[in-house]
């Protein structure tokens, strides 16, 4: 794994705009709640990730960390 | 693994109030991270406004001075004045800074105070509800004008930056916008090139942030985004408006 995200899914608002962004279509939409009664992005669990951190710089809520190799 | 983004240090831990995909939080975070990049954090005081943007200083881990309504560039003018070595900055919305303190403005700009303002304009009044703004286009829908803005009855958009740049005493002046990860990284820098040309006593200096208002828009937040770039661009084209030079080369 090159890279991987981190996604805060107290603080996102589903306002997609990261699910949009993402060139590999890593991140989707969920069905679950958080505590503010948003359904929370979550990002699928593969090798994928290039860690080009342009769902971290759209993200409004600043919800997603990026962790990348070297 | 190593931690290449995340939330910067002058940016409080608290969770935005702000819409989903509101432009502000953006904003808050460029500037936050120009702060840290800058390392003026101690050193640096800021100006929040009335409007959606009212408690800024809840996520802001800086010194901050609430303005009353339109004020932040009068405000700003005193505060620098009497700590010439901060770096002040004033926050303003589109109600704040083009209708009710136009004047403050307009004059702070005149005398050429060396201070920075940050001017999100999302062309309605955000906080109370979606009204017409100075900065609503023409044929735009407001909870005020629901027919869409009309020039005869309630005049033409005002570019607030191409007027404040005929002024002497501007230094640097450029609109930007937040509804891309392109124009986030735009402008980020166009907000580090302002902060350094205040450092290096250029004079006035502001950047206008297109910012996306989708609940008052009454849109999705993918679709506000396209409008930006599509429409509201249109009337306020993005790119530098005025560049005196003034500061050090190495603001670029």
């Amino acid at each position: 794994m090159k890279a991987r995200i981190v996604i805060d899914r107290e603080l996102c608002k589903e306002c997609h705009l990261c699910v949009q962004v993402c060139k590999k279509s890593l991140i989707r939409t969920t069905t679950e709640l958080n505590s503010k009664g948003y359904h929370p992005v979550a990002c699928m669990e593969n090798e994928d990730c290039t860690g080009c951190t342009l769902c971290a710089i759209s993200c409004p809520e600043v919800a997603i960390e990026v962790y990348r190799e070297r | 693994m190593k931690k290449v983004f995340s939330r910067p240090r002058s940016l409080k831990s608290t969770p935005f109030h702000y819409c989903a995909g509101c432009g502000h939080s953006i904003i808050h975070r460029v500037i936050c991270e120009v702060i840290d990049e800058l390392g003026i954090r101690g050193n640096t005081i800021g100006v929040p406004p009335a409007g959606c943007a009212v408690v800024a200083y809840n996520y802001f881990d800086v010194d901050m001075l609430e303005a009353p309504h339109g004020r932040g560039c009068a405000v700003a003018t005193g505060i620098k004045r009497t700590l010439p070595d901060r770096v002040v900055f004033s926050y303003q919305g589109d109600g704040d800074l083009a209708a009710i303190g136009t004047a403050e403005t307009f004059h702070a700009a005149n005398r050429g105070e060396n201070i920075t303002v940050l001017f999100i304009n999302n062309a309605v009044y955000g906080m109370t509800g979606g009204q017409m703004a100075p900065t609503t286009l023409l044929g735009q829908t407001s909870t005020t004008s629901p027919p869409g803005r009309n020039a005869i009855l309630d005049g033409h958009p005002i570019r607030m930056s191409e007027i404040l740049a005929n002024l002497e005493g501007t230094a640097y002046i450029e609109r930007v916008a937040v509804n891309s990860a392109q124009n986030i990284l735009r402008a980020k820098k166009a907000v580090k090139k302002a902060f350094q040309y205040q450092i290096d006593g250029a004079g006035f200096n502001m950047i206008e942030v297109l910012s996306q208002c989708p609940t008052n828009w009454k849109m999705n937040t993918v679709d506000a985004c396209r409008w930006v770039d599509e429409v509201m661009s249109k009337t306020f084209p993005i790119g530098v408006i005025k560049d005196t030079g003034k500061g050090r080369k190495d603001a670029d």
